[in-house]
């Protein structure tokens, strides 16, 4: 059971989660109010839907052995460009006006994940430097968009996409449901997810059996454009607002991060969108646990970064095996006497 | 086990025990090592030859048993404090640094220091006078991977042979060099050798173990056979004591499959004047239905080169190819698969297999990837696949969720053929399939190559090793230098005496 590939990254999920009830104890209580679920757990889910969606399509591009860095911009585009379209409408209230600020905002998306695309693909530029340009030009051009400003939209549709509910449910959390299964019933359902752990796994390889790796690696970073888009559009309509300078700010870091937790190598290959919707989860608890049990601000960056340091040794094997065999060492009596004079010990 | 003139051995493992999930590798395995000896591992693929090393080098902690070194039981934790110790390694894949230089390679981890930073001209001079002493002409500020893999492979013996080795540990170091480096390499086994270092030496080719080694050990499934003296044992004898009770399968292969002439079937391919600058001059060859067409040469010669272009895997610069009369164009292998043609590379490990990716994965890539990933085979359907092939050719473990990379060479290969296979080719591209590959295994792919062939497809084999070349092929193209020098016919009379002289004197005798 412990081989599973999810244990870890659920274990510490569910601690970090218990640990929350010695502070609040009624960390898990859900109520129902005017129709609605609230509770910590709902806020969780229902803040961390934009990462959720971000790092899924970031597990993608990871599978690839790719990364993408501009997904902070792009979410900054797209609730600016969004925002701006409502903004500037003769009726921001009406249905078509929220229509075609979405479409213009995924379409956009669209058009920097192909950027991204063709430059990692077809051109062949390093992953990390071609989404690098897009991640430091696509913040200034969400700012030339706002003006340098904040937009601010009164638009009742608007506000449903990432503030409203249905059935009961944040819409938010719901979408991002959503997007998590199709994603897995694309990947899995169909040969997709086979190629693309080959391409990431061993691309020359991949080649050689015949795969288009070309079509495949564009197709992921369209893809991750697309889910930035949409949680850019969750954001800004969350808060009614698109902040050029802010919005999606170190997104595409918590996003890599959350893939790595949930057990994708950064090195490409086998990848788990299980596992990176329970790493965005352990994220998003540790942002509200650190507001819930009062740590000082300044210092919540350095209690993320230790959190995140014991996810990763505790998913390590080679650190688990190393804490195995320190903790069985004073039992096993069998030919002991290390080899070098010094006692000491290299290597493992 | 037959007594040794008092000499105390300086490696002793008693009782070794080693389990992976499902496999026992190593199962109360004992060995000792002299100083002075070259002491062969023998075995089949999956023997337990590299767990085995990889048990006394400290990579794998055992499960059981114990290590003595020098009359001291020792507890080796890993492969750095193994070589402090005086153990050193040399592993069947190269596992340098590709990208860093070939001196920067040989002194990775002990940097000659001065003030605390590196030393970089003092290491460059060191690794060219190593390098010199082996006589190897390489240039030691040139990065590793701009040297073959027989190159690199002789850069990881410079390093180990460097860390002042008492026990040199050598896994499969020959089955990717060529014959000079061969021999340059046993001069210097022999060099050691004479300095007290022990040597371990692992190797599939039974002349070589003869040539250089003293004494050997043989494991058979996890298990030790026996040790014995060089001259204890006939070829024959110690063939039959690696595979058990397989023998008899193996003697009758030259008989019945041997060539037969396929002149008048109709051409499957024919490329003509097809090259690629830098890489192969202009060459004709045609291939027919059923015809299997070996290709000789040495290391370096081009033919891998050649066999690159009918597969798409490097674009011809010039030339044409026909298939069954129409001219194709074959820019990538995904064109060339389209035409029924297959490649399996000599690299398994970096242009075969994916090694985190399953062995059924292995195994269905190819057909799903001509199938586009909007038409998946269903997972019973992998699973049928994969079985029935895992069974035909035996592959071991039998388990088709194994991961690749935890096979033994010799069933990574099986695995590769079988992706192949699955695709119903027409023509089947084979380079060095049985390098690295223990006997038994080799002969079961050899006699599947003669049964395919039969069966009406058209292979293209290439190999090393002249005497499979000539067992299996109709006719044998012979390239030096590059270029394709002649077009033997095998009518009984071709030896590799004959080929050996074409490839020396660049014209057909
Ligand atoms: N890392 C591993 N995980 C699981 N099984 C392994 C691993 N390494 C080796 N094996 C298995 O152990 C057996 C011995 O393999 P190996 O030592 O590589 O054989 P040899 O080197 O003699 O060809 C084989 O059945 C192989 O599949
Ligand atoms: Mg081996």
């Amino acid at each position: 059971m412990t081989k599973h590939r999810l244990f870890w990254p659920a274990v510490v999920l569910a601690a970090l989660l218990l640990a929350n009830v010695v502070f609040t104890p009624d960390f898990f209580a859900i109520r129902i109010k005017d129709g609605h679920l609230y509770g910590s757990l709902i806020d969780i889910l229902h803040f961390g839907a934009p990462l959720i969606l971000v790092a899924l399509g970031m597990t993608l591009v990871i599978a690839t052995s790719g990364i993408d860095l501009s997904v902070g911009s792009t979410v900054a585009i797209a609730g600016a460009l969004a925002c701006l379209h409502i903004s500037g409408a003769a009726d921001p209230a009406s249905p078509a006006t929220v229509l075609g600020a979405v479409a213009l905002a995924l379409g956009v998306a669209l058009v920097l994940g192909a950027v991204n695309g063709v430059l990692v693909a077809r051109v062949g530029v390093q992953p990390i430097i071609a989404t690098l340009i897009l991640m430091v030009a696509g913040r200034g051009v969400a700012q030339l968009v706002t003006d340098g400003q904040i937009v601010t939209v009164t638009s009742e549709p608007y506000k449903l996409i990432g503030g409203g509910y249905w059935l009961t449910m944040p819409f938010a959390i719901l979408f991002a449901a959503a997007v998590v299964l199709l994603t897995s019933l694309l990947t899995r359902r169909t040969a997709l997810g086979l190629l693309l752990e080959s391409v990431g796994g061993n691309p020359v390889a991949s080649r050689l059996a015949g795969i288009r790796a070309t079509g495949l690696i564009g197709l992921v970073y369209l893809f991750s454009a697309l889910c930035a888009g949409v949680a850019g559009l969750m954001i800004s309509s969350n808060v009614s607002s698109a902040d050029g300078n802010n919005a999606g700010l170190w997104i595409e870091l918590d996003a890599i991060l959350a893939v790595v937790l949930g057990g994708t190598s950064l090195t490409g290959g086998r990848f788990s969108l299980g596992g990176t919707v329970i790493g965005a989860l352990i994220i998003q608890t540790l942002s509200t646990t650190v507001y819930t049990i009062g740590i000082p601000p300044e210092t919540t960056l350095v209690f993320k970064a230790f959190v995140v340091i014991a996810v990763c040794l505790i998913q390590s094997p080679a650190f688990r095996a190393k804490a195995a065999r320190r903790r069985a060492r004073p039992g096993r009596g069998t030919a002991s006497r290390p080899l070098t004079p010094e006692n000491t010990e290299v290597g493992a | 086990m037959p007594a040794h003139p008092a000499r105390q051995p300086v490696l002793e493992a008693h009782a070794i025990r080693k389990e992976f999930p499902g496999v026992v590798a190593l199962d109360g395995v004992d060995f000792r090592l002299f100083p002075g000896d070259v002491h062969a591992l023998m075995g089949e693929n999956g023997a337990g030859k590299s767990t085995l090393i990889k048990v006394l080098t400290g990579v794998y902690a055992s499960d059981g048993g114990e290590i003595v070194l020098n009359g001291r039981p020792v507890r080796i934790t890993g492969p750095l404090q193994a070589q402090r110790a005086g153990i050193s390694t040399v592993y069947q894949e190269v596992n340098l640094c590709p990208n860093l230089s070939v001196a920067e390679n040989i002194f990775i981890g002990r940097e000659p220091r001065r003030l605390g930073l590196v030393h970089w001209s003092e290491l460059r001079t060191r690794a060219a006078r190593l390098v010199a002493s082996l006589d190897l002409d390489v240039d030691v500020s040139a990065p590793l991977n701009s040297y073959s893999i027989a190159i690199q492979q002789l850069v990881a013996i410079v390093r180990a042979v460097d860390v002042s080795a008492k026990v040199l540990i050598l896994d499969e170091p020959t089955s990717s060099l060529d014959r000079d480096e061969v021999r340059q390499l046993f001069t210097v086994l022999r060099r050691l050798r004479d300095q007290g270092v022990a040597i371990l030496f692992v190797s599939h080719f039974l002349e070589q173990i003869y040539e250089i080694c003293d004494r050997m050990t043989i494991l058979r499934d996890g298990r030790v056979e026996g040790e014995y003296a060089i001259g204890e044992l006939s070829q024959a004898d110690l063939v039959a004591r690696m595979i058990g009770g397989e023998l008899a399968g193996l003697e009758d292969l030259s008989g019945r499959h041997g060539p037969h002439a396929e002149a008048d079937a109709a051409p499957f391919l024919r490329a003509e004047g097809l090259a690629r600058s830098g890489a192969v001059e202009p060459y004709d060859l045609t291939i027919r239905a059923g015809e299997v067409v070996g290709l000789a040469g040495l290391l370096g010669s081009g033919r891998t080169e050649a066999a690159r272009l009918l597969f798409g895997a490097d674009r011809s610069t010039e030339g044409s190819v026909r298939i069954e009369d129409a001219v194709v164009t074959l820019p990538t292998p995904r064109a060339a698969i389209s035409y029924g043609i297959a490649f399996c590379s000599e690299d398994r490990k970096t242009e075969g297999l994916v090694g985190e990716l399953t062995v059924r994965e292995n195994i269905v890539l190819a057909l799903q990837a001509a199938r586009g990933w909007l038409r998946p085979l269903s997972r019973a359907r992998q699973d049928e696949i994969a079985l029935r092939w895992i069974r035909s050719l035996d592959v071991r473990p039998d388990d088709p969720e194994t991961l690749v990379r935890n096979l033994s060479g010799g069933n990574q290969q099986k695995v590769l053929l079988a992706r192949w296979l699955i695709t119903d080719p027409r023509l089947l591209i084979l380079d060095e399939p049985t390098r690295g590959i223990d006997i038994g295994a080799k002969a079961e792919i050899q006699k599947l190559v003669a049964e395919l062939a039969q069966d009406g497809m058209s292979v293209l084999f290439i190999s090393a090793e002249l005497e499979e070349v000539l067992r299996l092929s109709h006719r044998v193209g012979v390239l030096r230098d590059r270029r394709l020098v002649a077009e033997l016919p095998n009518d009984g009379s071709l030896t590799p005496e004959r080929i050996m002289a074409t490839i020396a004197s660049g014209a057909p005798s």
